[in-house]
């Protein structure tokens, strides 16, 4: 039964194994993408190339799609797996905070790293300003964490608050993507000339 | 047909390296993604993250000033793991996703020193705004407990409303913010 933690008890050395492991995959996965590249991934925001919402959209329904059969087939508990509480001021003020960085810095956390891999310094001082953000967080304004957990609306998912289950709602996000498929290839044909030359 | 793997303030370019071979088609890299997002979920209960091994190394770094000056600090707390914060899982996903990325990196001829920024303005200018914006999207990654892979990618992936919710407010912002630093990209 899925997931494997909750069967096997993994000795902390087994644990970070896996999480070196997983991560060589994900930072694979993050340079083929070009999400090395702090210009690819700030186009998405003037519209002629949108790769980021592409590449982040398609890996969502992968392993939506890939949970539901799972779970559908009783091979994988869904309930077994962690899901942060949903607290409406913090994800939407911390994400309007992170959306701001993102296109002033150029990256985003796991983006850091390709960008890094691949010899751009701008990813490492991108990294160095995260490391000196999240110092600042603990040493500041260390009773923000009590106060999301405190303010907290709890656990939150679509098929919860619609009585949808996961399956259709899968289908859908399959459905929305061929359709948003087609929209970007619009818009990146439409804002073509803000693409840089070589 | 790739456009960006010779950016403006590219130094160190030698004429003699390999041409850099184009990105992944980006439908592919999203499936790809997506299955060791699946692994990950699959075998740990839990998905991607990037943010909190950043965390934990801040609170290593902060041990240095003595474990006293930590526990003035929930935050650090969280991440002390008894005396080992750097034996943390999401530190070890990103030394692994930073060699992960290398490997990719090196098999298509595209690692080589450079500053990325569009031609208009400096690349002081541009190192700059890079440290600003990491510090920003630090800050509200804390805030909201996750990133773009612990909120976005993972939330969303489980249909987790705080996930979907944090995506739409990133993409809200980073519109509205990418109007005012056209000179930095374009």
């Amino acid at each position: 039964m899925l997931p494997l933690a909750s069967s096997v008890d993994f000795s902390l050395g087994a644990e970070l194994a896996i999480a070196l492991v997983l991560g060589l995959g994900f930072g694979f996965a993050l340079e083929r993408a070009g999400f090395g590249s702090a210009r690819k991934l700030t186009a998405v925001f003037y519209l002629y190339d949108m790769a980021v919402v592409k590449v982040m959209f398609s890996a969502v329904v992968t392993a939506l799609v890939g949970l539901a059969v799972l779970s559908g087939a009783g091979v994988l508990d869904m309930s077994a797996l962690y899901f942060e509480p949903t607290n409406w001021v913090a994800q939407i003020g911390g994400g309007l905070l992170f959306g701001a960085g993102f296109v002033v810095g150029g990256y985003c956390p796991g983006t850091s790293m390709a960008a890094i891999a691949t010899g751009r310094k701008d990813g490492i001082l991108f990294a160095l300003g995260m490391l000196t953000g999240v110092w600042a967080y603990a040493e500041l304004t260390p009773g923000l964490d009590e106060w999301y957990k405190a303010t907290a609306a709890g656990e939150l998912t679509l098929p919860g608050l619609t009585g949808i289950g996961m399956g259709w709602w899968a289908a859908g996000f399959v459905a929305f993507l061929a359709f948003g498929a087609w929209g970007m290839g619009r818009l990146e044909h439409r804002f073509a000339h803000l693409r840089p030359r070589a | 047909m790739n456009t960006l793997v010779h950016p403006h303030a590219g130094t160190g370019v030698h004429p003699e390296a390999a041409v850099a071979r184009p990105f992944m088609n980006p439908y592919l890299a999203g499936f790809l993604l997506g299955l060791v997002l699946l692994a990950t979920f699959a075998i740990t209960g839990r998905g991607l993250g990037a943010t909190a091994g950043f965390a934990a190394l801040a609170t290593g770094l902060a041990s240095s000033l003595g474990v006293e000056h930590l526990q003035a600090s929930g935050v650090h707390m969280k991440y002390w793991n008894d005396g080992a914060p750097l034996l943390n899982w999401t530190l070890f996903l990103l030394v692994g996703a930073l060699a992960g990325a290398a490997l990719s990196g090196w098999q298509a001829h595209r690692i080589r020193w450079s500053i990325e920024r569009g031609p208009n303005t400096t690349d002081g200018r541009r190192l700059l705004l890079a440290f600003v914006g990491g510090f920003i999207a630090a800050y509200g990654a804390k805030i909201a407990k996750g990133c773009t892979s612990g909120q976005a990618l993972t939330g969303s992936a489980v249909l987790n409303v705080s996930g979907l919710v944090f995506m739409g407010a990133v993409f809200l912002a980073a519109f509205a913010v990418a109007q005012l630093v056209r000179k930095e990209w374009l």
